[in-house]
Protein backbone atom coordinates (compact mmCIF):
# COMPACT_ATOMS: atom_id res chain seq x y z
CA UNK A 1 0.00 0.00 0.00
CA UNK A 2 2.79 2.35 0.87
CA UNK A 3 4.22 1.94 -2.62
CA UNK A 4 1.12 3.27 -4.30
CA UNK A 5 2.22 6.93 -4.51
CA UNK A 6 5.56 5.78 -5.90
CA UNK A 7 3.88 3.67 -8.59
CA UNK A 8 1.64 6.60 -9.48
CA UNK A 9 4.69 8.84 -9.73
CA UNK A 10 6.41 6.38 -12.07
CA UNK A 11 3.32 6.22 -14.24
CA UNK A 12 3.32 10.01 -14.51
CA UNK A 13 7.05 10.36 -15.16
CA UNK A 14 7.60 7.21 -17.20
CA UNK A 15 6.09 8.08 -20.59
CA UNK A 16 8.33 11.15 -20.90
CA UNK A 17 11.50 9.09 -21.05
CA UNK A 18 12.94 8.25 -24.45
CA UNK A 19 12.68 4.57 -25.32
CA UNK A 20 15.04 2.51 -27.47
CA UNK A 21 12.89 2.91 -30.59
CA UNK A 22 13.06 6.71 -30.44
CA UNK A 23 15.07 8.31 -33.23
CA UNK A 24 16.13 11.78 -32.14
CA UNK A 25 16.51 14.19 -35.05
CA UNK A 26 18.06 17.59 -34.27
CA UNK A 27 17.10 19.92 -37.09
CA UNK A 28 17.51 23.64 -37.83
CA UNK A 29 14.53 25.85 -36.90
CA UNK A 30 13.79 26.63 -40.56
CA UNK A 31 13.10 22.91 -41.08
CA UNK A 32 10.37 22.85 -38.40
CA UNK A 33 7.31 22.33 -40.60
CA UNK A 34 9.01 20.31 -43.32
CA UNK A 35 10.66 17.87 -40.91
CA UNK A 36 7.45 17.37 -38.94
CA UNK A 37 5.93 16.06 -42.17
CA UNK A 38 9.06 14.09 -43.05
CA UNK A 39 9.02 12.54 -39.57
CA UNK A 40 5.37 11.48 -39.89
CA UNK A 41 5.96 10.00 -43.35
CA UNK A 42 9.00 8.10 -42.06
CA UNK A 43 7.06 6.73 -39.07
CA UNK A 44 4.30 5.56 -41.44
CA UNK A 45 6.87 3.57 -43.41
CA UNK A 46 8.73 2.27 -40.36
CA UNK A 47 6.16 1.23 -37.78
CA UNK A 48 7.69 0.93 -34.32
CA UNK A 49 10.05 3.84 -34.84
CA UNK A 50 9.16 7.06 -33.14
CA UNK A 51 10.83 10.16 -34.60
CA UNK A 52 11.55 12.73 -31.88
CA UNK A 53 12.26 16.14 -33.38
CA UNK A 54 14.39 18.77 -31.68
CA UNK A 55 14.36 22.20 -33.33
CA UNK A 56 16.68 25.12 -32.55
CA UNK A 57 19.28 27.32 -34.20
CA UNK A 58 21.88 25.05 -35.86
CA UNK A 59 24.70 26.14 -33.55
CA UNK A 60 22.57 25.46 -30.48
CA UNK A 61 21.90 21.94 -31.75
CA UNK A 62 25.60 21.51 -32.48
CA UNK A 63 26.48 22.60 -28.94
CA UNK A 64 23.96 20.14 -27.51
CA UNK A 65 25.31 17.27 -29.61
CA UNK A 66 28.96 18.13 -28.89
CA UNK A 67 28.08 18.13 -25.17
CA UNK A 68 26.67 14.62 -25.43
CA UNK A 69 22.95 15.16 -26.07
CA UNK A 70 21.46 11.85 -27.26
CA UNK A 71 20.71 12.88 -30.86
CA UNK A 72 20.95 10.48 -33.81
CA UNK A 73 20.68 12.78 -36.83
CA UNK A 74 21.83 16.40 -37.25
CA UNK A 75 20.44 18.62 -40.02
CA UNK A 76 21.86 22.15 -40.10
CA UNK A 77 20.95 25.25 -42.09
CA UNK A 78 24.47 26.10 -43.18
CA UNK A 79 27.87 24.54 -43.78
CA UNK A 80 29.78 26.39 -40.98
CA UNK A 81 27.58 24.74 -38.31
CA UNK A 82 28.25 21.32 -39.82
CA UNK A 83 31.97 22.16 -40.18
CA UNK A 84 32.05 22.91 -36.47
CA UNK A 85 30.38 19.54 -35.81
CA UNK A 86 33.10 17.85 -37.88
CA UNK A 87 35.75 19.76 -35.96
CA UNK A 88 34.21 18.64 -32.65
CA UNK A 89 34.12 15.04 -34.00
CA UNK A 90 30.40 15.09 -33.22
CA UNK A 91 29.25 13.56 -36.52
CA UNK A 92 30.20 10.66 -38.77
CA UNK A 93 31.84 12.56 -41.68
CA UNK A 94 31.19 9.76 -44.19
CA UNK A 95 27.42 10.31 -43.80
CA UNK A 96 27.54 14.08 -44.47
CA UNK A 97 25.42 15.09 -47.48
CA UNK A 98 23.63 18.21 -48.69
CA UNK A 99 19.89 17.62 -48.96
CA UNK A 100 18.21 20.97 -49.67
CA UNK A 101 18.77 24.58 -50.68
CA UNK A 102 16.94 27.75 -49.76
CA UNK A 103 16.90 31.50 -50.44
CA UNK A 104 17.37 34.50 -48.18
CA UNK A 105 14.53 37.04 -48.28
CA UNK A 106 13.88 40.45 -46.80
CA UNK A 107 10.41 40.61 -45.26
CA UNK A 108 8.26 43.42 -43.90
CA UNK A 109 5.01 43.34 -41.90
CA UNK A 110 1.93 43.03 -44.09
CA UNK A 111 0.62 46.42 -42.93
CA UNK A 112 4.03 48.13 -42.98
CA UNK A 113 4.03 51.91 -42.96
CA UNK A 114 7.58 52.19 -44.30
CA UNK A 115 8.26 51.35 -47.95
CA UNK A 116 11.04 48.79 -48.27
CA UNK A 117 11.85 47.02 -51.53
CA UNK A 118 15.57 46.30 -51.18
CA UNK A 119 18.17 45.97 -48.40
CA UNK A 120 19.46 49.47 -49.30
CA UNK A 121 16.06 50.92 -48.27
CA UNK A 122 16.79 49.81 -44.71
CA UNK A 123 19.24 52.70 -44.43
CA UNK A 124 16.27 55.12 -44.29
CA UNK A 125 15.81 56.77 -40.87
CA UNK A 126 12.17 55.64 -40.86
CA UNK A 127 13.42 52.07 -40.53
CA UNK A 128 14.25 51.78 -36.85
CA UNK A 129 14.64 48.06 -36.21
CA UNK A 130 15.63 45.10 -38.35
CA UNK A 131 15.47 41.52 -37.08
CA UNK A 132 17.88 38.76 -38.09
CA UNK A 133 19.43 35.75 -36.41
CA UNK A 134 22.45 36.31 -34.18
CA UNK A 135 25.35 35.70 -36.63
CA UNK A 136 27.34 34.12 -33.78
CA UNK A 137 24.95 31.19 -33.49
CA UNK A 138 22.20 31.33 -36.14
CA UNK A 139 22.89 30.40 -39.80
CA UNK A 140 20.34 32.84 -41.26
CA UNK A 141 22.18 35.58 -39.38
CA UNK A 142 25.48 34.53 -40.95
CA UNK A 143 23.93 34.53 -44.44
CA UNK A 144 22.41 37.97 -43.74
CA UNK A 145 25.70 39.39 -42.48
CA UNK A 146 27.62 38.05 -45.48
CA UNK A 147 25.03 39.38 -47.95
CA UNK A 148 24.90 42.84 -46.37
CA UNK A 149 28.68 43.06 -46.02
CA UNK A 150 29.04 42.43 -49.73
CA UNK A 151 26.60 45.27 -50.44
CA UNK A 152 28.43 47.53 -47.97
CA UNK A 153 25.29 47.86 -45.83
CA UNK A 154 26.25 45.82 -42.77
CA UNK A 155 27.53 48.65 -40.55
CA UNK A 156 24.44 50.81 -41.07
CA UNK A 157 21.90 48.03 -40.73
CA UNK A 158 23.51 46.16 -37.85
CA UNK A 159 23.16 49.35 -35.78
CA UNK A 160 19.39 48.77 -36.05
CA UNK A 161 19.69 45.04 -35.51
CA UNK A 162 17.53 42.98 -33.20
CA UNK A 163 19.27 39.65 -32.74
CA UNK A 164 16.95 36.64 -32.83
CA UNK A 165 17.73 33.27 -31.27
CA UNK A 166 16.57 31.45 -34.38
CA UNK A 167 15.00 32.22 -37.74
CA UNK A 168 11.45 31.69 -36.49
CA UNK A 169 11.90 34.37 -33.85
CA UNK A 170 12.86 36.90 -36.58
CA UNK A 171 9.75 35.84 -38.47
CA UNK A 172 7.62 36.30 -35.35
CA UNK A 173 9.05 39.77 -34.66
CA UNK A 174 8.13 40.88 -38.20
CA UNK A 175 4.72 39.17 -38.10
CA UNK A 176 3.90 41.02 -34.86
CA UNK A 177 5.05 44.31 -36.38
CA UNK A 178 7.58 44.84 -33.57
CA UNK A 179 10.33 45.44 -36.14
CA UNK A 180 10.18 47.23 -39.50
CA UNK A 181 11.85 44.45 -41.46
CA UNK A 182 13.64 41.15 -41.05
CA UNK A 183 15.76 38.58 -42.84
CA UNK A 184 14.50 35.01 -43.00
CA UNK A 185 14.54 32.11 -45.43
CA UNK A 186 12.00 32.04 -48.27
CA UNK A 187 10.48 28.90 -46.73
CA UNK A 188 9.86 30.70 -43.42
CA UNK A 189 8.22 33.68 -45.13
CA UNK A 190 5.94 31.24 -46.97
CA UNK A 191 4.38 29.88 -43.78
CA UNK A 192 3.40 33.37 -42.55
CA UNK A 193 2.10 34.73 -45.86
CA UNK A 194 -0.92 36.27 -44.16
CA UNK A 195 1.25 38.40 -41.85
CA UNK A 196 4.44 39.23 -43.76
CA UNK A 197 5.29 40.39 -47.28
CA UNK A 198 8.48 39.44 -49.10
CA UNK A 199 10.10 42.73 -50.12
CA UNK A 200 13.12 41.24 -51.89
CA UNK A 201 15.10 38.10 -52.46
CA UNK A 202 18.63 38.79 -51.23
CA UNK A 203 21.55 37.20 -53.09
CA UNK A 204 24.08 35.56 -50.76
CA UNK A 205 27.82 35.23 -51.53
CA UNK A 206 27.61 31.50 -50.82
CA UNK A 207 24.60 29.38 -51.79
CA UNK A 208 22.27 28.43 -48.92
CA UNK A 209 22.58 24.68 -48.56
CA UNK A 210 21.49 22.31 -45.81
CA UNK A 211 23.78 19.44 -44.79
CA UNK A 212 22.62 16.36 -42.86
CA UNK A 213 24.72 13.74 -41.05
CA UNK A 214 24.50 10.86 -38.59
CA UNK A 215 25.69 11.77 -35.09
CA UNK A 216 28.95 9.99 -34.17
CA UNK A 217 27.65 8.93 -30.74
CA UNK A 218 24.33 7.59 -32.09
CA UNK A 219 23.38 4.22 -30.64
CA UNK A 220 21.18 3.39 -33.63
CA UNK A 221 23.34 4.15 -36.63
CA UNK A 222 21.36 1.91 -39.02
CA UNK A 223 18.07 3.62 -38.19
CA UNK A 224 19.70 7.06 -38.43
CA UNK A 225 21.16 6.21 -41.86
CA UNK A 226 17.77 4.95 -42.96
CA UNK A 227 16.19 8.28 -41.93
CA UNK A 228 18.88 10.19 -43.81
CA UNK A 229 18.24 8.05 -46.90
CA UNK A 230 14.52 8.76 -46.58
CA UNK A 231 15.15 12.52 -46.53
CA UNK A 232 17.16 12.09 -49.75
CA UNK A 233 14.57 9.80 -51.38
CA UNK A 234 12.04 11.00 -53.94
CA UNK A 235 9.36 11.00 -51.24
CA UNK A 236 11.50 12.99 -48.78
CA UNK A 237 12.54 15.50 -51.46
CA UNK A 238 8.88 15.78 -52.46
CA UNK A 239 7.86 16.76 -48.94
CA UNK A 240 10.70 19.30 -48.71
CA UNK A 241 9.70 20.75 -52.08
CA UNK A 242 6.14 21.17 -50.84
CA UNK A 243 7.50 23.49 -48.15
CA UNK A 244 9.57 25.45 -50.67
CA UNK A 245 12.97 23.81 -50.29
CA UNK A 246 14.86 23.11 -53.49
CA UNK A 247 16.99 20.07 -54.29
CA UNK A 248 20.77 20.56 -53.95
CA UNK B 1 36.34 43.22 -21.48
CA UNK B 2 33.66 45.44 -23.02
CA UNK B 3 31.86 42.17 -23.68
CA UNK B 4 31.28 41.92 -19.94
CA UNK B 5 31.13 45.49 -18.63
CA UNK B 6 28.53 46.86 -21.04
CA UNK B 7 25.96 44.15 -20.18
CA UNK B 8 26.88 44.46 -16.48
CA UNK B 9 26.33 48.24 -16.50
CA UNK B 10 23.02 47.75 -18.30
CA UNK B 11 21.93 45.03 -15.86
CA UNK B 12 22.77 47.27 -12.90
CA UNK B 13 20.87 50.17 -14.46
CA UNK B 14 17.80 48.00 -15.12
CA UNK B 15 17.92 46.34 -11.69
CA UNK B 16 18.35 49.68 -9.87
CA UNK B 17 15.41 51.22 -11.72
CA UNK B 18 13.25 48.16 -11.09
CA UNK B 19 14.15 48.25 -7.38
CA UNK B 20 13.46 51.98 -7.11
CA UNK B 21 10.04 51.64 -8.78
CA UNK B 22 9.20 48.67 -6.59
CA UNK B 23 10.22 50.56 -3.46
CA UNK B 24 7.53 53.15 -4.17
CA UNK B 25 4.93 50.82 -5.69
CA UNK B 26 5.52 47.78 -3.47
CA UNK B 27 5.61 49.79 -0.26
CA UNK B 28 2.44 51.69 -1.15
CA UNK B 29 0.54 48.51 -2.03
CA UNK B 30 1.91 46.67 1.01
CA UNK B 31 0.90 49.49 3.37
CA UNK B 32 -2.57 49.58 1.83
CA UNK B 33 -2.97 45.80 2.16
CA UNK B 34 -1.72 45.74 5.75
CA UNK B 35 -4.31 48.31 6.77
CA UNK B 36 -7.18 47.12 4.56
CA UNK B 37 -9.86 45.12 6.34
CA UNK B 38 -11.70 43.14 3.67
CA UNK B 39 -12.25 39.50 2.77
CA UNK B 40 -10.88 40.32 -0.70
CA UNK B 41 -7.52 41.21 0.80
CA UNK B 42 -5.93 37.77 0.50
CA UNK B 43 -7.28 37.36 -3.03
CA UNK B 44 -5.65 40.63 -4.09
CA UNK B 45 -2.45 39.56 -2.33
CA UNK B 46 -2.46 36.23 -4.21
CA UNK B 47 -2.93 37.92 -7.57
CA UNK B 48 -0.10 40.33 -6.79
CA UNK B 49 2.12 37.36 -5.87
CA UNK B 50 1.52 35.64 -9.23
CA UNK B 51 4.71 36.99 -10.87
CA UNK B 52 6.69 35.00 -8.30
CA UNK B 53 5.26 31.67 -9.45
CA UNK B 54 4.26 32.20 -13.10
CA UNK B 55 6.88 31.23 -15.69
CA UNK B 56 8.67 34.40 -16.86
CA UNK B 57 7.69 33.46 -20.42
CA UNK B 58 4.04 33.83 -19.44
CA UNK B 59 4.74 37.30 -18.05
CA UNK B 60 6.78 38.12 -21.17
CA UNK B 61 3.87 37.05 -23.34
CA UNK B 62 1.41 39.19 -21.37
CA UNK B 63 3.73 42.18 -21.67
CA UNK B 64 4.28 41.63 -25.40
CA UNK B 65 0.55 41.33 -26.08
CA UNK B 66 -0.18 44.36 -23.91
CA UNK B 67 2.70 46.66 -24.81
CA UNK B 68 3.65 45.54 -28.34
CA UNK B 69 3.00 47.86 -31.28
CA UNK B 70 -0.14 45.89 -32.08
CA UNK B 71 -0.95 45.39 -28.41
CA UNK B 72 -3.95 46.66 -26.47
CA UNK B 73 -1.99 49.41 -24.75
CA UNK B 74 1.03 49.48 -27.06
CA UNK B 75 -0.86 51.07 -29.95
CA UNK B 76 -1.73 54.02 -27.74
CA UNK B 77 1.86 54.26 -26.48
CA UNK B 78 3.14 54.11 -30.07
CA UNK B 79 0.96 57.06 -31.08
CA UNK B 80 2.47 59.03 -28.21
CA UNK B 81 5.98 58.15 -29.29
CA UNK B 82 6.66 55.82 -26.36
CA UNK B 83 8.44 52.61 -27.28
CA UNK B 84 8.85 49.83 -24.74
CA UNK B 85 9.44 46.69 -26.80
CA UNK B 86 13.17 46.28 -27.58
CA UNK B 87 14.18 49.14 -25.28
CA UNK B 88 15.90 49.11 -21.89
CA UNK B 89 12.77 50.65 -20.41
CA UNK B 90 10.96 47.48 -21.51
CA UNK B 91 13.55 45.47 -19.59
CA UNK B 92 12.87 47.65 -16.53
CA UNK B 93 9.15 46.86 -16.78
CA UNK B 94 9.83 43.11 -17.03
CA UNK B 95 12.21 43.18 -14.05
CA UNK B 96 9.87 45.37 -12.01
CA UNK B 97 6.97 43.00 -12.56
CA UNK B 98 8.97 39.89 -11.70
CA UNK B 99 10.51 41.40 -8.56
CA UNK B 100 7.41 43.21 -7.31
CA UNK B 101 6.11 40.46 -4.98
CA UNK B 102 9.45 40.28 -3.17
CA UNK B 103 9.19 43.92 -2.04
CA UNK B 104 5.44 43.79 -1.48
CA UNK B 105 5.58 40.62 0.67
CA UNK B 106 8.49 41.85 2.79
CA UNK B 107 6.99 45.30 3.23
CA UNK B 108 3.57 43.98 4.19
CA UNK B 109 5.09 41.70 6.85
CA UNK B 110 7.15 44.64 8.13
CA UNK B 111 4.12 46.95 8.34
CA UNK B 112 2.06 44.29 10.10
CA UNK B 113 4.84 43.89 12.67
CA UNK B 114 4.65 47.58 13.60
CA UNK B 115 2.97 47.99 17.00
CA UNK B 116 -0.37 49.77 16.32
CA UNK B 117 -0.10 51.45 19.73
CA UNK B 118 2.90 53.44 18.52
CA UNK B 119 0.85 54.72 15.57
CA UNK B 120 -2.09 55.51 17.90
CA UNK B 121 0.24 57.37 20.23
CA UNK B 122 1.50 59.48 17.35
CA UNK B 123 -2.07 60.33 16.39
CA UNK B 124 -2.92 61.27 19.98
CA UNK B 125 0.12 63.56 19.95
CA UNK B 126 -1.48 65.36 17.01
CA UNK B 127 0.31 63.92 13.97
CA UNK B 128 -1.71 63.69 10.77
CA UNK B 129 -2.03 60.29 8.97
CA UNK B 130 0.62 61.18 6.38
CA UNK B 131 3.02 62.18 9.13
CA UNK B 132 2.24 59.01 11.10
CA UNK B 133 3.22 57.00 8.03
CA UNK B 134 6.46 58.81 7.31
CA UNK B 135 7.60 59.37 10.90
CA UNK B 136 6.41 56.19 12.64
CA UNK B 137 5.27 53.30 10.40
CA UNK B 138 7.82 53.63 7.63
CA UNK B 139 10.92 54.03 9.85
CA UNK B 140 9.83 51.03 11.94
CA UNK B 141 9.30 48.91 8.80
CA UNK B 142 12.40 50.19 7.00
CA UNK B 143 14.63 47.20 7.79
CA UNK B 144 12.15 44.65 6.43
CA UNK B 145 11.51 46.79 3.35
CA UNK B 146 15.22 47.16 2.66
CA UNK B 147 15.71 43.40 2.92
CA UNK B 148 12.86 42.89 0.44
CA UNK B 149 14.33 45.52 -1.86
CA UNK B 150 17.72 43.77 -1.89
CA UNK B 151 16.07 40.46 -2.75
CA UNK B 152 14.17 42.25 -5.51
CA UNK B 153 17.41 43.78 -6.76
CA UNK B 154 19.05 40.34 -6.97
CA UNK B 155 16.00 38.92 -8.73
CA UNK B 156 15.84 41.86 -11.16
CA UNK B 157 19.54 41.48 -11.92
CA UNK B 158 19.00 37.86 -12.93
CA UNK B 159 15.76 38.38 -14.89
CA UNK B 160 15.91 36.54 -18.19
CA UNK B 161 12.73 35.07 -19.65
CA UNK B 162 10.36 38.03 -19.63
CA UNK B 163 13.23 40.40 -20.45
CA UNK B 164 14.25 38.44 -23.53
CA UNK B 165 10.67 38.42 -24.78
CA UNK B 166 9.91 42.10 -24.29
CA UNK B 167 13.32 43.75 -24.60
CA UNK B 168 14.95 41.28 -26.99
CA UNK B 169 18.65 40.85 -27.52
CA UNK B 170 20.11 44.13 -28.74
CA UNK B 171 23.82 44.27 -27.88
CA UNK B 172 24.66 47.44 -25.96
CA UNK B 173 21.00 48.45 -25.70
CA UNK B 174 18.96 45.67 -24.14
CA UNK B 175 21.47 42.86 -23.82
CA UNK B 176 21.60 42.43 -20.04
CA UNK B 177 24.04 40.06 -18.32
CA UNK B 178 21.69 37.09 -18.32
CA UNK B 179 20.78 37.59 -21.99
CA UNK B 180 24.46 38.08 -22.88
CA UNK B 181 25.32 34.83 -21.07
CA UNK B 182 22.64 32.99 -23.02
CA UNK B 183 23.89 34.41 -26.34
CA UNK B 184 27.53 33.66 -25.45
CA UNK B 185 26.83 30.04 -24.53
CA UNK B 186 24.80 29.53 -27.71
CA UNK B 187 27.65 30.90 -29.77
CA UNK B 188 30.18 28.72 -27.95
CA UNK B 189 31.99 31.64 -26.31
CA UNK B 190 32.34 29.81 -23.01
CA UNK B 191 35.18 32.02 -21.72
CA UNK B 192 33.08 35.19 -21.96
CA UNK B 193 30.08 33.35 -20.50
CA UNK B 194 32.15 32.07 -17.56
CA UNK B 195 33.33 35.58 -16.60
CA UNK B 196 29.77 36.91 -16.75
CA UNK B 197 28.45 33.95 -14.74
CA UNK B 198 30.97 34.65 -11.98
CA UNK B 199 30.21 38.40 -11.98
CA UNK B 200 26.45 37.72 -11.74
CA UNK B 201 26.87 35.13 -9.00
CA UNK B 202 29.10 37.37 -6.87
CA UNK B 203 26.77 40.37 -7.24
CA UNK B 204 23.74 38.27 -6.26
CA UNK B 205 25.53 36.70 -3.27
CA UNK B 206 26.48 40.17 -1.99
CA UNK B 207 22.85 41.34 -2.35
CA UNK B 208 21.56 38.23 -0.55
CA UNK B 209 24.12 38.60 2.26
CA UNK B 210 23.05 42.21 2.77
CA UNK B 211 19.38 41.18 2.66
CA UNK B 212 19.96 38.46 5.26
CA UNK B 213 21.92 40.83 7.48
CA UNK B 214 19.12 43.40 7.34
CA UNK B 215 16.22 40.98 7.77
CA UNK B 216 14.22 41.37 11.03
CA UNK B 217 14.88 37.74 12.11
CA UNK B 218 18.59 38.26 12.00
CA UNK B 219 18.39 41.40 14.12
CA UNK B 220 16.30 39.65 16.71
CA UNK B 221 18.59 36.65 16.93
CA UNK B 222 21.81 38.61 17.19
CA UNK B 223 20.47 40.89 19.91
CA UNK B 224 21.67 39.93 23.41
Amino acid sequence: MRLRPLVALCLVLGPGLASAADLVVSAASSLTDAFQSVGKAYEAKHPGTHVVLNFAASDVLLRQIASGAPADVFASADQPAMDKAVEAKAIDVSTRQDFATNRLVLIVPRDASVRVSSPADLKAPAVKRVAYGDPASVPVGRYTKAALERQGLWDTISAKGVLAQNVRQSLDYVARGEVDAGFVFATDAAIAKDKVTVAATVPTPKPISYPIAVVAASKQVAEAKSFEAFVQSAEGRGILARFGFEAP
Amino acid sequence: MGDVWIPLALSLKVALWATAINLVLGVAVAFGLSRWRSPARELVDSILTLPLVLPPTVLGYYLLVLLGRKGAFGGWLDRHGIELVFTWQGAVIASTLVAFPLVQKAARAAFEAVDPQLESAARVLGLREVAVFFRVSLPLAARGITAGALLAFARALGEFGATLMIAGNLPGRTQTLSVAIYAAVQAGHDDTAAIMVVVTSVTCVVALLLAGWLSPDHTRRSRP
